[in-house]
């Protein structure tokens, strides 16, 4: 998919490969690169899934993976969670439940 | 070839990023003088106030709880139950009192002709300096840890980084790894902004004012300083802040003590781990390094430095600190945190151990929301598999389980005791030949006297 100049996108890039990493941190995070993310405006059309230049909110030319065109934001409230509902519930019982026998 | 700290001149970019020349108050040996740091910049306390004024930011809120202190009261003896005190910290521009840091800081870089600011953060400090920097018609980068290996991200992580983008910033976001500090520096240098650190001074005193409020709003309501001010302990800065302030106000016999969440056994830098806390912060991945070691952090000198001001610390578990901000919503009509309502969780003990007429104020809310709220905490919490039980919350493993208690009367909160933490603070020091200065040194460092160092110098020897 060729994604047009200027559009909004986020890209990702490589920071550290697994073996530039620094020494003493955990062996699960040594194994894996140090990833980048960022957001900003394609300064030429570029193909999604391939390496892409954007302009950041400050300015900066930044390369990397083109990986999301116009990113939304996916973070919620989440599912139902019934441990809550039990909370709420023994909270009032336990808070007013000498009110409620009255 | 590994990645080095040293390829970067750490120190030269620091000097130039934060407007402070550290050395100058570096002492022979192993100490420096912080009060002249603290003072460096001249301002006193007052223009604090009216810095952060005309930025829309302090004057919070001090309130009694009336129904959580009565629930608390349900389980004290006779005559106990001290009064709950909340300072409702979110209602500064742009939701915590990371805003009172963030003010200091940008006036700071608007003074000295920078024309941009960079923050490491994945808390709401980010979301406070992009919005103090949006005022001033600075540019703001926020650097981020965010993403686990896979690509996850922590929902309260992604909000923040939302709320940053809604005030116009640009946010740079990395995967788990103490290297951010690398890319962090690497931004610093090639933009030539202004590092907004959490642990400078300015990012201090601007906390100052907390304690200030905190001490005068007591008074004008119960003609008395409070007996205790609790606060939720992760770099240290908070609690710093907040008990220079309260002693600057003549607040000198109020008891500070910290609280974080027990997420012991988590590691922070651990790839498999990031996503299996259900707090970024306040908790004693942060809380314990940081008082033990200040000068680990983003500046040569922090200004945080919580051992120098804490009367105790206690720790409590997540399961408590969801179960007591769930209290708030339901029983006062507020939704907070939770991370800030840590302290609360431990107010809520400890208010059944002092007398009905004290007071004991928990000194910080934050804004809740998507991502943040506890819903989408736990929700998250479960994906990852961890187990939510009620029960006895002392037996909660992070990272394994969250056990919320089945009753208020058993919240859990330990006490630390401090004398475990100083001697860790010692311990990097246990082979050298302390100087007079030196010794003098620590005891400011660790609130202790001669012969109390003596005794800790000789345990770990």
């Amino acid at each position: 998919m060729l994604v047009d100049k200027n559009s909004f996108v986020r890209i990702r890039s490589y920071v550290l490969s697994p073996e530039q990493r620094n020494e003493n941190i955990p062996e699960d995070t040594a194994k894996k690169p140090l990833k980048m993310w960022v957001k900003g405006r394609l300064t030429h059309e570029a193909e999604l899934f391939e390496e892409a230049e954007i302009i950041t909110a400050t300015g900066r030319r930044v390369k990397g993976i083109l990986k999301e065109v116009e990113p939304k934001y996916k973070h919620s409230y989440g599912e139902y969670v019934e441990e809550i509902q039990l909370l709420r519930e023994l909270i009032l019982s336990e808070m007013w439940s000498d009110r409620d026998e009255e | 070839m590994k990645n080095n700290y040293q390829a970067v001149s750490v120190n030269e970019i620091m000097k130039k990023s934060v407007g402070i020349d550290y050395s100058i108050f570096e002492n022979e040996g192993i100490g420096f003088d912080y009060e002249a740091m603290m003072n460096h910049s001249g301002y006193t306390i007052d223009d604090i106030t009216s810095i952060q004024k005309k930025a829309m930011v302090g004057s919070t809120p001090l309130f009694e709880l009336h129904n959580l202190t009565n629930y608390a009261r349900k389980f004290s003896k006779k005559g106990y139950g001290a009064k709950i005190l909340l300072k409702d910290e979110a209602s500064n521009l742009s939701g915590s009192f990371k805003a009172r840091r963030a003010a200091i800081s940008i006036q700071v870089a608007k003074k000295l002709g920078y024309k941009g600011v960079v923050a490491a953060t994945s808390g709401n400090y980010g979301a406070a300096i992009a919005a103090l920097a949006a005022r001033e018609g600075l540019k703001c980068i926020i650097v981020q840890e965010c993403f686990d290996s896979n690509n996850v991200a922590q929902p309260e992580i992604l909000e923040k980084a939302r709320a940053c983008e809604a005030y116009g910033a640009e946010v740079v976001q990395l995967s788990v790894g103490p290297e951010l500090f690398t890319t962090f520096l690497s931004i610093l240098s090639k933009t030539g902004y202004f590092n907004a650190s959490l642990y400078s001074p300015y990012g201090i005193m601007g906390i100052e004012t907390l304690g200030k409020e905190i001490a005068e709003q007591s008074m004008e309501m119960y003609g008395k300083f409070p007996e205790v001010v609790i606060c939720t302990n992760a770099g240290g800065g908070n609690l710093t802040g907040t008990a220079r302030g309260l002693k600057k106000s003549g607040a000198t016999d109020t008891k500070v003590y910290g609280a974080s969440v027990n997420l012991t056994g988590l590691h922070m830098a651990s790839d498999n781990d990031f996503n299996k806390k259900s707090f970024t912060t306040g908790h004693t991945g942060f809380g314990m390094p940081f008082a033990i070691n200040p000068d680990r952090s983003d500046v040569p000198r922090s200004a945080a430095r919580p051992l120098r001001y804490m009367d105790k610390y206690f720790i409590t578990n997540q399961g408590s600190v969801f179960f007591i901000t769930e209290a708030l919503a339901v029983l006062e009509g507020m939704e907070r945190g939770p991370a800030g309502n840590t302290s609360l969780a431990v107010a809520f003990k400890i208010a059944q151990t002092l007398k009905e007429d004290e007071i004991i104020v928990v000194q910080e809310t934050e804004y809740t929301g998507a991502g943040k709220h506890h819903q989408p905490q736990l929700s998250f919490a479960k994906k990852n598999g961890i187990e939510l039980l009620f029960g006895d919350p002392n037996n909660e493993i992070p990272g394994k389980n969250i056990i919320f208690p089945k009753s208020a009367k058993d919240l859990v909160v330990q006490e630390v005791p401090l004398e475990r933490l100083q001697k860790s603070y010692l311990k990097k020091h246990s082979g050298i030949l302390l100087s007079d200065k030196d010794k003098e040194f620590l005891m400011k460092e660790l609130k202790i006297n001669d012969s109390d160092l003596e005794v800790l110098l000789n345990d770990i020897r």
